[in-house]
Formats: C-alpha cells, structure tokens, sequence
C-alpha cells in the first residue's frame, strides 16, 4: 500500500499570528513537503492544479519536475490535473516529459475542477464538465497509446497525424486515477478503462465514499478488468496529531474554526465525527484509518492533507515526522496484514513495464 | 402508502405557521384517508444543520433523514412566515439545499402566515414563482392566514379545505413516476462517449 500527501496549495493566513506567506514562500514550502515526505518514507507527493488566487500550483510539472530533480523514490502524483480545461495534447506531453524526467516516478489524477470562472478563463462552459472529462481523457488515452492519432471531437480542435512527444517512458502510459465525490459517470470511466479511482474522501461523510467506491469495484468487474475487490482505489484523509490529542486539538481549533470550506460551520467536534478529518494522537489516527477499509475494501493508496488552512511549514514539516515515525510503519504492517494476495498494489512504472513485459511475451 | 411532509419555517413557540401546518395537515389527511402518512418537519430543529449545510456542501446525518423523507413524500404542504416581504430566510436556505430533482412534478400546497392580510400576496409573488423554477406542481389555491384570521374569519377553514382537498387530488391523479438511481443503474460508458461526441 501507497502512502503519501496531498496538497491544495492555498495561501492561507496563519489564523494565530495572521501572518500570511508569499506566494514563493508557498510554493518553495510545497517542495519542502515533499522532500521531507520522502525523506521520512513515504511513497507518494501530489499537487493540486488551481488558476486562481489564493492558491499558486497552475503548473504542477514545473513543480513535479523540480521535486523529481531533488528526490530518488517518490511518486510524484496530481490532485487533481484538469482534464475539463486543460487541452488533453498538453497533459499528454507535459506527464510524458515528466515521466522520462522522474524516471518512470510519475502518475496523475484526473479531475474536472469546482472553481466555475476557471472554465470560462479557458474557453470552456462548466456545464460540459463531464462530456469535457469524457471526451479529453479519450483522446489522452489514445494520445499515450497510438504513435500517430487522427483525431476529431466536438471540443478540440481536430487532430490530423499528429504524434504526441516524447513518447511515453519505456512506451508505457503514466498510470491514471479519476477523481470524483459524487458523479457516478466519473467512477464509471475509471472502470471502463481499468484506470485508478480516487476518493477525496475529506470534507464529506463517508457515505459518499462508500457509495462512489462501490459502484467504481462492480463496473472495474463489470468491464472485466479483474474482480470487484481488485480495483484501484485511493482515499484522501485529513489528520492533525500531537503526542496528546487534547494538545492536538487545542492547537489545530484556531485553524479549523478559519478555513477554507468548512469553517464557520460546525464545531470541530462535529466535523470530526461528520467526515474523516481526525485530530488527536497517531494511535486515533492509526486506528481511524485503518476503519476506511471497513466501508471501501482493501485499497492501495492513502493520501493525507496536512498543509491546508495557513498551518506553518514548521507544524507541518512536524506532522510528516509524526506520520513517518509512527503512523505510516504501523498502517503499512497492519493493512498488509489484512489484504488478501489476490488484491493487487497500487500500479506503478516498473510494476506497468513487467506486465506489457509479460502481455508482449505471452502474444510472441 | 401515501406519504405527506409538512415543512414548517415558523421560529416561535407557539408557532402560528405550526398551527397553519397542523389544521392543512388535518384536512389533508382527511381528504386522503387514514391510510396516508403526514409528518410535519419544523425547520427551527434544523437551523444550526441547515447553516452547515449551507458552508459544508453535504447535509449531515441529522438533517440527511429530513431531505431523503422530502425526496420520497407523495405531496409537500410548505409553511413559511412572511419576513421582510418574502418568505423566511431559514424557509429560503432550507430549500436552496433541496436536490431539484426531489421537488420536480411534485404536488405542492404553498401556505403562508403574518401579521396582516397585506403581505398575502407573498404567496403569490414569492412561494410560488420559487416552487415554479423547481418545476413542482403547486396546487391552485394557497392558504394565507394573517394574526386577524385566528379570530372570527370562517373563509379560513374554507380556504384549508379547498386547498388540501385540491392536494389530495393531485396526489391521486400523480403519474408514478420511477425515479432512477445512478449507483444502482450507471449509464453505460459507451452510451456516454456516444452522448458526448454525437451531441
């Protein structure tokens, strides 16, 4: 199983200090995070994509790129890249590069976005967000897979010969997951490609989740991918840990009552029990994520959202010390032990590479 | 089984939009018989949920029974004090987190209370225009019951009467309708794809 950290990249004030950083000062503590999430071993750093203030990562392989330079183990991941605005000809050559850059440490999710300007900015109506979805990701798929693509669609510009460069690494596709709370044709298009499906699985009660996860497994069964209970499948999480949880809790209050999304609206009491977000000590969050599994099934991938809100690179660089010593070695022995061998880990270059390896072999 | 939802905005207690609700549940009932089940819903339970919604996105569990009761009910009765001119905000921010699809075809009796008659016709230039964009069936006759009309005004009772028994019939005559779940029945991928270049 995957473990790692996600990031919205929001410029937040510090609620306690009011002290608000740069947008380079964001941007260089976002790379920060990642090294150190490797550095304290885990597995996975992913970027949101955002083309409003107040967040600054428009360009997630500019800053994947960077972290690829300054790491040796991390996969380096989206969350999510926009495959409503975005042209899919660009994301295709832009993972690509990054894939030959990284060394094969690169993946990416696919999300429409929630920020409704943002579609008109880039000449796009919001309420074509999933024929936009559907219709780029399919010419994404093809654009990875065929040397030479003749395309036409009712959103892009036609495609005549055109050959997508660099070729994917070693001619093997980054792995892809879709991102979605509620649209169950999302889930559905992660089954009918075989693709990943990620739950953001934060802000909500898990019964979405649930939902989501469960109508993905049946159609990844349904398309004859492999079983229902051998799907990808990730969830976001939410932690804030101290050693005491009524220290983490005093701490994080200031910070929760003045975010973004939720704040103002119920108590943290409330919204801890409400949804996943869990603040107290890395036993509570041993525990309350080890009970994901109970509701999405054995599942290869876990990111956590641990910057969000103005907390210090400090506090933050913190918790991923907390989350690497404590919580992470204990989650990866305790869902390990309780994943059947038929439920596959999470794809990745080298594990992608040996099955074309062994498909290739088997056709010769 | 027939199923009724009353929502009541009044935020007093007593409430007259409580008691406005009560005798339009009464006659609804009996125009359509003991066998139909009226709940009457008071949103003032519901204020601080209704606000988190609101700042949340997702209803949570306690408000959750409420707005899956409303998705199911066979017929509304809408209560709303008039506040400002309008029906009330917590009326208003309760409907905004409704899916529209729950109210769409609907039968709808629309009711109102205040302090005098000069604010009935809020049950004309606001409740009903509101029920109109959702697409609900908002039966002909509303019932406005001004602070006046508790003391010696029988067209009151005459009002309740005709309006519920009009519910009642649309209740009856309402085609049955099945409405789809997309976890249960998914679109099929191809059928989108088609959908999305064919359009």
């Amino acid at each position: 199983m995957q473990f790692g950290v996600f990031t919205v990249g929001d410029v937040t004030p510090d609620p306690t200090s009011g002290r608000v950083p740069s947008e380079g000062e964001r941007i260089r503590a976002m790379v920060a995070i990642a090294e150190k999430a490797e550095e304290v071993g885990l597995d996975v750093f992913a970027t949101g994509e955002h083309h409003n203030p107040p967040f600054v990562p428009s360009s997630p392989t500019t800053m994947l790129g960077y972290v690829a330079a300054r790491t040796e183990r991390l996969v380096l991941s989206t969350s999510t890249t926009l495959i409503t605005t975005n042209d899919p000809v660009k994301i295709a050559e832009d993972f690509a590069m990054l894939q030959h850059l990284a060394g094969g440490r690169v993946d990416v999710m696919m999300g429409r976005g929630n920020q409704g300007p943002v579609y008109p900015w880039f000449g796009q109506d919001i309420r074509q967000g999933i024929p936009l979805a559907i219709e780029n990701y399919h010419l994404l798929h093809r654009l990875w897979r065929e040397d030479v693509v003749d395309w036409e669609g009712k959103f892009r510009t036609p495609l005549q010969g055109f050959t997508s460069t660099p070729r994917p690494l070693d001619g093997v596709p980054p792995f892809v997951w879709h991102g979605s709370i509620r649209s169950p044709e999302i889930a559905e298009q992660a089954a009918y490609y075989g693709d990943g499906f990620f739950h953001n699985h934060i802000f909500w009660p898990p019964e979405h989740t649930k939902r989501m996860v469960e109508l993905y497994r049946q159609r990844y069964e349904h398309y004859g991918h492999g079983r229902a209970d051998q799907a990808i499948v990730g969830l976001g999480g939410q932690v804030f840990m101290r050693p005491n949880s009524q220290d983490a809790v005093r701490e994080f209050r200031p910070y929760f009552n003045d975010a973004p999304v939720y704040g103002g609206g119920p108590s943290l009491e409330q919204f801890t029990e409400q949804t996943p977000l869990t603040v107290g000590s890395p036993q509570q969050v041993i525990d309350r994520t080890l009970g994901f599994r109970d509701y999405v099934g054995d599942y290869q991938r876990q990111l956590f959202l641990i910057d969000h809100a103005g907390l210090p690179l400090k506090t933050v660089l913190e918790q991923l010390d907390i989350l690497g010593e404590e919580v992470v070695p204990v989650l990866r022995k305790e869902f390990a032990a309780r994943k059947p061998a038929h439920v596959p880990e999470a794809p990745t270059h080298e594990s992608l590479v040996q099955a074309q390896r062994g498909a290739e072999g088997s056709t010769a | 089984m027939t199923r009724v939802l009353a929502i009541s905005a009044g935020l007093s207690q007593p409430s007259t939009t409580r008691l406005l609700a009560d005798r339009l549940v009464t006659a609804t009932r009996g125009e359509l018989g003991d066998e139909t089940a009226v709940d009457v819903v008071e949103l003032r339970d519901y204020a601080h949920d209704i606000t988190d919604g609101l700042l949340t996105g997702f209803a949570n569990q306690h408000l959750r029974p409420v707005l899956d009761q409303l998705h199911a009910a066979d017929g509304l009765i809408l209560v709303s004090p008039t506040f400002t001119a309008s029906y009330s905000g917590l009326f208003k921010s309760f409907i905004d987190l409704v899916e529209p699809g729950s109210v769409q075809g609907k039968p709808v009796l629309l009711a109102a209370t205040g302090g005098t008659e000069r604010h009935s016709l809020v049950l004309e230039h606001a409740l009903r225009p509101l029920l109109a964009y959702l697409r609900a069936q908002a039966v002909p006759t509303a019932v406005y019951a001004a602070s006046a009309d508790w003391g010696s005004d029988a067209d009151l009772n005459q009002r309740i009467t005709r309006a519920a028994s009009e519910l009642a019939t649309a209740v009856r005559d309402q085609p049955q309708h099945e409405r789809t779940d997309p976890f249960t029945d998914p679109v099929p991928f191809e059928q989108l794809l088609h959908e999305t270049t064919t359009r």
